[in-house]
């Protein structure tokens, strides 16, 4: 039988109870975009700053939600701080393929094609790290809207 | 007096197990479950009375328009209607309120007229007046609800100034507040405004009478009331729905049609376009008589009962960490309670209890404005029918223990 510990895993409830990098970033120079899940009303703000090298030099998160969409994106977003735009999109697909999610378009305007990565190999080399915590979620199909809201956002924002 | 003791063996879905544990179904405000005469109502009509209505010159046909007609009776009778005319069948409430906006709203108002609802709205009655307000420039007033989760009506005659309709929930499906229909519809013919009720949540739990209400119009749907989904039911007075222009056009609405253009048929087929839901109209009318047999008093009487009983135990229970929202005093609510958990999030919370067998919504419930007022994007919500009884409350209070052990930080 699928357990609730299954779900809400130690680190998922930490990253539920001490949120990192949650807060604003000033726009401009920050971009920012907000997702919604009309279903419950959780609601992820991403605030994303890059540099002129294309590195996410600092990454915000507001918004509020259950404990599911609002550890996915405390631990997306230090998975992705200090990271290259380039690395953000291929763990976006990452964690996409670990909710076994193979939708043609990967959030905002941008499909896979046109993200220039193709799904096979895309992730190679990203370490989820923490994030693995997140595949139990794969057994409660209705929570995958809410890990998944959080990276959605962040596609939206990276292609704006 | 009370329910009888066997009404849960009634409902075969009931009988079942989720994650180990017997189904408790505390969803009952968003669909209710359906008796076993009601399925046997609907799988009979189609085994032996299943014929297209009001055109067949056939036995078959003729027994076929009786079984719509018979359950419009039905529903009539249940309501107190004047005349079986004044039911117009819909797919539910939200369509039967779009009717309501489309055809009378185009019909009687114009640029600047004021529609009067309230904050503790279900979006069925939200969204068609904003419609109406892009396409005809109506001007849209609200009524608060005030911090007992009552409607504020101290400000009621400056709102109704002028104003040409007031809509206003029965019953809150979020606070289970009952509304004061019958006062609030003669202030408004006082003040020269119709008086629209959303009684989704009403006509389901409290015995009806649209005459003592007073009102105009009233709306409700079938699933909440034991019968299937897609059958709603339209409520107005015949002057009303003779004035008021046809909605959908087609077959079954007219009484001639040639090239140059059309005739409509009498009220209430007038509304009626096209071939109808005739097995769920049956499935409805079984639901009328099943409620009927119980004694519409002796429901409500179950559910004030289970009401204050679920306030006592979940308050004993969990103390200062659960907050139920909604009148404290069970006698002025519905068993709709909408509550916050600690600070856990209703989603977390529903699905804890999920784990435990227990069935609650979880979500903004269609009113995000009230949402808003309650100062929250969410809640949980256990709400109350026939088949439920003590024990159910009391594993909802246990279940709510688990939600405490994962999240108390």
């Amino acid at each position: 039988m699928i357990g609730l510990e299954d779900l809400y895993r130690e680190i998922i409830l930490d990253h539920y109870r001490t949120p990192r990098n949650r807060g604003e970033l000033e726009t401009p120079p920050a971009r920012r975009a907000e997702g919604f899940n009309p279903l419950c009303g959780d609601e992820i703000i991403v605030y994303l700053q890059v540099d002129e090298a294309g590195v996410i030099d600092d990454v915000a998160i507001g918004g509020q939600g259950c404990s599911i969409s609002q550890s996915s994106a405390s631990m997306m977003s230090v998975a992705i701080k200090g990271k290259t735009v380039e690395d953000a999109r291929k763990l976006i697909v990452a964690f996409k393929g670990l909710m076994s999610i193979h939708e043609t378009d990967i959030g905002g305007d941008g499909s896979e094609t046109a993200l220039g990565i193709d799904l096979e190999g895309a992730s190679e080399g990203m370490q989820l790290g923490d994030l693995e915590a997140l595949r139990g979620v794969v057994k409660f199909p209705i929570r995958i809207k809410c890990a998944t809201l959080s990276w959605n956002t962040l596609a939206q924002v990276l292609d704006e | 007096m009370a329910l009888r003791s066997t009404v849960k063996s009634d409902f075969p879905l009931l009988d079942q197990q989720f994650h180990g544990h017997q189904l408790v179904y505390l969803d009952s405000a968003n669909t209710s479950q359906k008796p076993q005469a009601v399925i046997d109502a609907m799988t009979d009509y189609y085994e032996t009375t299943n014929a297209n209505v009001h055109r067949g010159s056939y036995e078959l046909a003729v027994r076929a328009t009786d079984a719509l007609e018979g359950a419009r009776a039905k529903v009539g009778a249940f309501i107190n209607a004047e005349s079986n005319s004044e039911i117009v069948f819909t797919k539910n409430a939200t369509e039967s309120m779009n009717l309501l906006a489309h055809c009378w709203g185009e019909h009687s108002l114009k640029a600047g007229d004021a529609v009067v609802i309230s904050e503790m709205e279900h979006h069925a009655n939200i969204v068609p007046w904003h419609m109406l307000r892009a396409r005809k420039g109506i001007e849209l007033r609200w009524i608060p609800v005030d911090a007992s989760g009552h409607l504020d009506l101290s400000d009621l005659d400056r709102l109704l100034d002028g104003a040409k309709l007031l809509s206003v929930t029965a019953m809150s499906n979020v606070l289970g507040t009952l509304n004061p229909i019958a006062a609030l519809a003669e202030r408004a013919h006082d003040a020269g405004a119709l008086m629209v009720v959303d009684a989704s949540q009403y006509v389901p739990h409290v015995p009806t009478d649209v005459q003592a209400l007073g009102a105009d119009f009233l709306v409700f749907t079938g699933h909440k009331m034991l019968a299937p989904m897609g059958i709603g039911v339209l409520w107005a007075r015949a002057e009303h729905l003779e004035a008021m222009p046809p909605f959908l056009g087609g077959g079954e609405m007219i009484l001639s049609v040639t090239k140059d253009g059309f005739t409509t048929n009498d009220v209430p087929w007038k509304f009626e376009a096209g071939t109808p839901m005739v097995a769920e109209a049956v499935g409805l009318g079984a639901a009328v008589d099943y409620l009927s047999d119980l004694g519409m008093s002796n429901v409500r009487q179950h559910e004030v009962e289970l009401t204050a009983y679920a306030l006592r135990t979940l308050t004993e229970r969990h103390g200062d960490k659960i907050t139920i929202h909604g009148p404290a005093e069970p006698a002025e609510r519905g068993g709709v309670m909408s509550f916050a958990y600690a600070d856990v999030h209703p989603h977390d919370v529903a699905q804890v209890l999920d784990q435990s067998g227990i069935a609650v919504r979880a979500g903004h419930h269609c009113a995000k404005p009230l949402m808003d007022v309650l100062g929250t994007s969410a809640t949980s919500r256990a709400s109350l029918y026939v088949y439920n009884d003590k024990s159910d409350l009391d594993k909802l209070a246990d279940a709510l223990s688990a939600v405490d052990d994962i999240f108390s930080f």
